[in-house]
């Protein structure tokens, strides 16, 4: 196999000929954000997170969909990617209906941890607040489309890996939604394995097991009752009492 | 002579104008008063003929119908069938059809001055036959030349030598972007063997543009003949024609011509007497602006939803089910016939040193006469409006020039003087596009331009990339703050980093540019969005 070679943030590194750029990042030791990226699914480019400043040119490249090629200089990182990252992320928010408290994912969700890595700690674009469905049609998962960022990973898990291709897309632009089956309910669709693989790749609480609440991906017997503690007494962080472990991380709650 | 003109001394006929904006204006209603009327006086076809034609290029007078006769040809607009007989009468006297006659005084309101600048400006290359042949049939096509050049390729010429051909032209992609045509074709033809396909966009989709559905309309063979030269010259022995379904009669008339072409082996196996094959296809589009991205445009022939894809790989490399696929864009292609004729040379004589050759321009707005115009590259955009296109009615100024829809931006009028052309009009915060030029008044608020061109790429982002799909919605909302008056200072650098974040970072050229629209309206009436801040704008 034949190796390429290149630099990443002025870092030399090489990788196997075919390998993308952000691979080759993940050679040099960085990471990037990504959403729509999962190793093994084809990738598609839409989330924009991982766009890379290539030597040479002026556009941008999403780094998961760039094939590497030799002498390449990429830059990963720069006053102005940090910018358009952090407002891709305040958009991805800002067009849903993201409320993180009332999130089955909540502290479990890719969303939430990209929005801590760039930064955003509030939106400055307006809520739209869409009005959107959910599918609880499904015996053992449920699709809440209000948490839904267009990923597309389950389309392409249950397409590429499952072979069953019960997902897809619908509509266009700010309406575009995935859809099971020939825009059936979930639970009518025949073609539907119930694999649960769009359940484990999807990076936010959209699609789901109907069981689970919030303890279930963040299990945390005594938060509950910690944080009624903490709200009726008024014992924060740095009060003397710390703070149970699973609250560290979900301190920076971006909603 | 404009394409519209007949030679003097040109037998008599009448040819009416069968394209979609002359239809829409009544001009099968009058065709068939016209042929009553030429009952009524006792003449047949043979003796008057009234021919359907395409495009006769003052769309906002039509229905417009050339009368030829052996003095010259008379163009009148807006006849309405009760004044066939005239019109008949008009074209069937003996002698000059100046003539001082009764028939003549009565269709002197809708007669047309040819020598106008509007008319004898234009330099018809790809708009040749466009107005002098009917489009539906095969014959008349031919007597004009149809597939002569497709013949001579096949017979004299290798596909290099096209190619090269090509390349002496500097012919430029028409689409839009204008990518060097003979460039493209070299990248497809030099891709290692195996299939390769040809495939012409005729998802023309800006807002006033119709300039590659007036092709259709009005010569489809001139389009077919150049997409076979192409196939040829890259290669290629299979190939889509992609047109939008808005355009029924496009779609008819070109599917009628491809049939016409097969029939007769000008098209197809081993086409016009060669050892090469061409299997041509029309396919039509399901209602989508983003398919006349080239990505998006394959996934749709393969039967795929039509949303665009990274590139690289081009579709020069890896295209339709993979292979190697040529797509330029129906002017592009119909340009094609006149350069093999007329030589590289002569094509790239016209124009500037970067923008060879003629461009076909769809004129409207506000503007006293709208309609379609083929004029050579470097023209200055003045000329353009108020020469050709007579300014804005009743006498007021230009405020500004909209062109490239809406991947393009207003060119203010103090910047009439600059001289269309690619690079010019990238300058200016615009793009050549496809060639709709919007004319706008002294009363166009240019916020509310901004909002509308916005509003269109919200309803047609397809939804893949987040900057195109929530980044389009929250321009729209903020503009229209300015537009209802109630923005803060904030506002316009939000509206200032939104647009550039968008630009920077869509998926593919349309979200690219999304926000030329604005970028250029902020750029040279930046004034106005300051007035749209409200009362309190910059208080805390």
């Amino acid at each position: 196999m034949s190796v390429i070679t290149l630099t990443v943030d002025g870092c030399d590194v090489a990788v196997p000929a075919g390998a993308s750029l952000l691979q080759a990042a993940g050679a040099a030791g960085v990471k990037l954000p990504t959403l729509c990226h999962l190793d093994g699914l084809t990738p598609v480019g839409a989330c924009r997170l991982c766009l890379v400043a290539l030597e040479g040119t002026t556009k941008l490249l999403p780094a998961c969909a760039t094939e590497a090629a030799e002498g390449m200089a990429v830059s990963t990182t720069s006053p102005e990617l940090r910018e358009y990252r952090r407002m891709a992320v305040e958009l991805f928010f800002a067009e849903g209906n993201h409320i993180c408290a009332y999130c089955v994912s909540n502290g479990a969700c890719e969303l939430q941890d990209v929005a801590v890595t760039v930064g955003m700690d509030h939106s400055r674009f307006p809520y739209r607040y869409p009005q959107r469905p959910v599918d609880a049609s499904h015996p053992w998962f449920a699709l809440d489309h209000n948490h839904c960022i267009l990923c597309t990973r389950c389309v392409r898990v249950c397409d590429e890996i499952e072979g069953a291709h019960v997902w897809d897309l619908a509509e266009r632009g700010s309406d575009c939604r995935i859809i099971s089956g020939l825009d059936q309910p979930w639970g009518e669709v025949e073609a539907c394995t119930s694999c649960g693989k769009c359940v484990e790749v999807c990076p936010t609480g959209a699609l789901f097991h109907r069981e689970d609440g919030t303890s279930e991906k963040h299990p945390h017997r005594e938060l509950p009752f910690q944080l009624r503690l903490a709200r009726e007494q008024g014992q924060w962080r740095n009060q003397g009492q710390a703070l149970p472990q699973a609250l560290e991380g979900g301190g920076e709650d971006p909603s | 002579m404009t394409g519209v003109q007949a030679m003097r001394g040109a037998p008599r006929r009448l040819r009416c104008c069968g394209a979609s904006g002359c239809r829409s204006a009544g001009s099968e209603a009058l065709q068939v008063a016209l042929e009553q009327a030429r009952a009524a006086v006792g003449l047949d076809a043979g003796a008057l003929p009234i021919q359907p034609v395409g495009c006769l290029r003052l769309c906002g007078r039509g229905p417009l119908v050339a009368c030829d006769g052996p003095g010259g040809t008379a163009l009148y607009g807006g006849v309405p069938p009760a004044q066939a007989g005239a019109l008949i009468a008009v074209a069937s006297a003996e002698g000059p059809i100046d003539g001082p006659l009764r028939a003549e005084a009565a269709l002197a309101a809708h007669r047309l001055d040819l020598s106008h600048p509007f008319f004898a400006l234009q330099i018809p290359v790809v708009l040749e036959g466009c107005g002098s042949l009917d489009p539906c049939s095969l014959d008349d096509a031919l007597a004009h030349g149809a597939y002569a050049q497709l013949k001579r390729c096949l017979q004299d010429l290798s596909p290099e030598q096209v190619r090269d051909e090509v390349r002496r032209s500097g012919l430029r992609g028409r689409g839009g972007a204008g990518y060097p045509t003979g460039l493209k074709w070299d990248t497809v033809a030099l891709q290692p063997a195996g299939p390769r396909f040809v495939v012409c966009n005729a998802d023309e989709g800006d807002p006033g543009a119709f300039m590659d559905r007036s092709v259709l309309e009005g010569d489809p063979h001139r389009l077919l003949e150049g997409l076979a030269i192409a196939a040829y010259a890259v290669g290629a022995d299979r190939g889509y024609l992609y047109v939008r379904a808005e355009y029924p009669l496009a779609i008819e008339r070109l599917r009628l011509a491809l049939q016409q072409a097969q029939a007769r082996g000008l098209l197809g196996l081993g086409h016009c007497g060669s050892r090469h094959d061409l299997q041509l296809e029309v396919r039509v589009g399901a209602g989508a602006y983003v398919c006349g991205e080239e990505t998006a445009l394959l996934r749709s022939i393969e039967g795929k939803r039509g949303m665009p894809s990274p590139r690289p790989p081009y579709p020069a490399q890896a295209g339709l089910q993979g292979a190697p696929t040529l797509i330029n864009n129906v002017e592009t292609l119909a340009a094609l016939p006149a350069i093999l004729r007329e030589g590289g040379a002569w094509y790239a004589a016209m124009g500037t040193e970067s923008s060879r050759g003629t461009k076909v321009f769809a004129l409207s707005g506000a503007v006293c006469h709208t309609g379609l115009l083929e004029v050579p590259m470097g023209i200055q955009l003045r000329t353009v409006v108020e020469t050709m296109g007579g300014g804005v009615p009743d006498g007021g100024a230009v405020k500004a020039v909209q062109t490239g829809g809406p991947s393009g931006g207003c060119i203010p009028a103090e910047r009439l003087d600059t001289p269309v052309d690619y690079e010019s009009l990238t300058a200016l915060g615009s793009m050549m596009g496809s060639g709709g030029m919007v004319v706008m008044g002294e009363t166009t608020a240019m916020p509310e331009v901004a909002r509308h061109f916005m509003r269109f790429s919200v309803n047609e982002s397809c939804g893949k990339c987040l900057p195109c799909r929530a980044g389009t919605v929250q321009l729209e909302q903020l503009l229209q703050r300015f537009v209802e008056g109630r923005a803060e200072a904030a506002d316009l650098d939000r509206l200032d980093a939104l647009c550039r974040m968008v630009k920077a970072t869509s998926l593919c050229g349309l979200g690219q540019a999304a926000p030329n629209p604005v970028l250029s309206t902020l750029r040279w009436f930046r004034h106005e969005y300051e007035a749209g801040c409200g009362p309190l704008a910059g208080k805390p």
